[in-house]
């Protein structure tokens, strides 16, 4: 069985017109969020750094936290969200009881995560750009990194969710998984300014440090060839963990 | 035509055979039920059916179509009811409906006026546009059998329908599936409510440990094992002997503690027997029509003593 694409965009839908009875509250953190960011450690911090990498620390921090948004954007669909619907909601059981198959769940539900990083990703993007920090055009090219770094996160965590018994274990994934991830992945500093060569090799394991990258890269307008290690990574590892995603749904939802 | 066809299945967990070589057939238009205790298999059996769960061996046709090859094609012609409610709490009927209108994609105006047609139909109206949270029990369960409809099902799985609801709202939701069937549906339920299978059900398969230990008309199945009428009373299993000394009637009992139960034709000459033994001290009796609980009981439960 493969994925029906209405069926999919069905699942999709269903978060959709849940989300859009809230959105007016849960979008207010979106914008707030950025903001905190960049005026404590752009502007706050920022001001103890003359330079970094040859920018203001608050320009070294944008590109970044862009990424971050769209992390943390696709990760909390996929963790808790995603679990409430799994057990307390049921949504699921309710679905396979329509022509909608495991595969359409997987898909709308992924959907559904890029969805949510783009909403993240956007709202910054537009408070970066009320602090004047969006250099233009070239900083537009980050705005396709946000989908693709909101996929390959919603592929972990989607993986993880289905994996685990409780929802206990979700603190696990964010103190011990993604909060190390946002502190060393090239967004607050430069690892490779910091950590000798053979730590740079297992540095390039992470996978919040490819999009940040990709996401610097395009903000200063500059290519080199490691972007394209960047964006095969994004996307060699987002289909990877959607496969194994794939048979762990269907493992979860029929048996 | 046969709309569901079960030919010899099976299902195991780990070292647990939930359903064992289940075979039944229901024909087009009828009501048939699946009867046992919680945990005989029945939630299974449904899931097998409308292809959720694989079996481990076995095969199932549900309109002719092969539910392993083509399980789309099926769900899209049937609709289940799940023994737990799936709803979304934070939206209303009306937006739930909505919703899983989308699942089988339906398309306005045709999904706004099936919407509009389940919530008459199900008398949801006064209700419509709150959150579901905010629903009783017997509304949210009209509401997630609303949801089963929403795509006109040629086959309407029911799991469990009325457990935990008050008799007011039972009433009504037989007589909203009796109309379903009166238009053609077929429908397939399973209930530990003997009372309520007796009232709905042309077919029974009683089922206990995941076999299937009868099947027939309920009014069969109380004949075939027992008798139409039923003799209840208190009795110390010493005193049964003496109490019934005499008596030339074929003898069909089952005992549950005191309890005795006595399966008859026509319980009027041991009525007058028992009144006649029992002089001065008459113990309570109660005369009723037997009921598929008796049959179940003699089937599973209780051990049945037949006295010829």
């Amino acid at each position: 069985m493969s994925v029906s694409i209405p069926h999919a965009l069905a699942v999709w839908r269903r978060n959709a017109s849940m989300y859009r009875r809230t959105w007016k509250w849960n979008i207010l953190p979106n914008f707030f969020e950025p903001v905190l960011y960049l005026v404590s450690l752009g502007i706050g911090v920022g001001a103890y750094i003359t330079q970094m990498e040859g920018t203001s620390y608050i320009a070294f921090l944008a590109p970044a936290l862009v990424c971050v948004a769209a992390m943390n954007g696709a990760s909390f669909e996929v963790t808790y969200n995603i679990f409430v619907r799994l057990t307390f909601e049921k949504a699921y059981d309710a679905m396979l009881t329509t022509p909608i198959e495991p595969d359409d769940v997987l898909a709308g539900e992924i959907l559904w995560a890029v969805t949510r990083a783009c909403i993240y990703g956007a709202c910054f993007y537009v408070v970066l750009t009320l602090f004047g920090l969006i250099p233009l055009p070239s900083s537009l090219l980050v705005l396709p990194i946000i989908p693709l770094a909101g996929l390959l996160f919603a592929a972990i965590g989607i993986v993880f969710s289905l994996k685990i018994p409780n929802i206990e274990l979700f603190s696990f994934y964010y103190t011990l998984f993604l909060t190390p991830l946002f502190l060393f992945s090239d967004v607050f500093f430069p690892l490779k300014e910091r950590l000798s060569e053979p730590w740079l090799w297992v540095a390039e394991a992470l996978p919040l440090l490819h999009p940040v990258r990709l996401a610097r890269a395009a903000f200063r307008g500059e290519a080199s060839p490691i972007l394209l290690w960047d964006l095969a990574y994004l996307l060699g590892a987002s289909m990877l963990l959607l496969f194994w995603a794939r048979r762990a749904v269907r493992q979860r939802l029929t048996n | 035509m046969i709309i569901v066809e079960v030919s010899s299945v099976s299902k195991r967990f780990g070292n647990r055979l939930a359903v064992d070589r289940l075979s039944l057939e229901i024909p087009a238009g009828t009501c048939f039920g699946l009867l046992g205790p919680n945990g005989a298999g029945k939630t299974t059996a449904l899931r097998m059916i409308y292809g959720v769960t694989r079996p481990s061996s076995g095969e199932i046709r549900v309109f002719g179509i092969d539910i392993a090859r083509d399980p789309r094609a099926v769900r899209a012609r049937l609709g289940v009811t799940l023994q737990q409610n799936v709803l979304i709490e934070a939206l209303s009927p009306e937006e739930n409906l909505r919703v899983f209108g989308r699942y089988h994609l339906l398309r306005e105006p045709e999904l706004s006026r099936r919407i509009s047609e389940l919530i008459d139909f199900l008398e949801l109206g006064s209700h419509a546009k709150l959150p579901v949270r905010h629903l009783s029990g017997g509304f949210q369960r009209r509401l997630a059998i609303a949801l089963s409809l929403i795509n006109r099902p040629e086959l309407l799985i029911l799991d469990e329908p009325t457990t935990g609801l008050d008799p007011a709202v039972r009433l009504a939701l037989w007589s909203r599936v009796r109309d379903l069937r009166a238009a053609g549906t077929t429908v397939l339920l399973t209930t530990h409510y003997m009372d309520e299978a007796q009232r709905l059900c042309e077919r029974v398969a009683i089922i206990s440990e995941g076999r299937v230990i009868d099947e027939g008309a309920p009014g069969d199945l109380i004949v075939t094992h027992l008798a139409p009428e039923t003799a209840e009373f208190d009795c110390a299993p010493e005193e049964e002997s003496a109490l019934f000394s005499g008596l030339s009637l074929p003898l069909r009992r089952l005992r549950v503690g005191r309890r005795v139960m006595i399966y008859l034709d026509d319980a009027t000459s041991l009525i007058d027997h028992i009144r006649h033994r029992d002089q001065g001290d008459r113990r309570a009796l109660v005369v009723r029509p037997t009921n598929l609980e008796d049959v179940f009981l003699a089937l599973t439960g209780t051990r049945l003593e037949g006295q010829e």
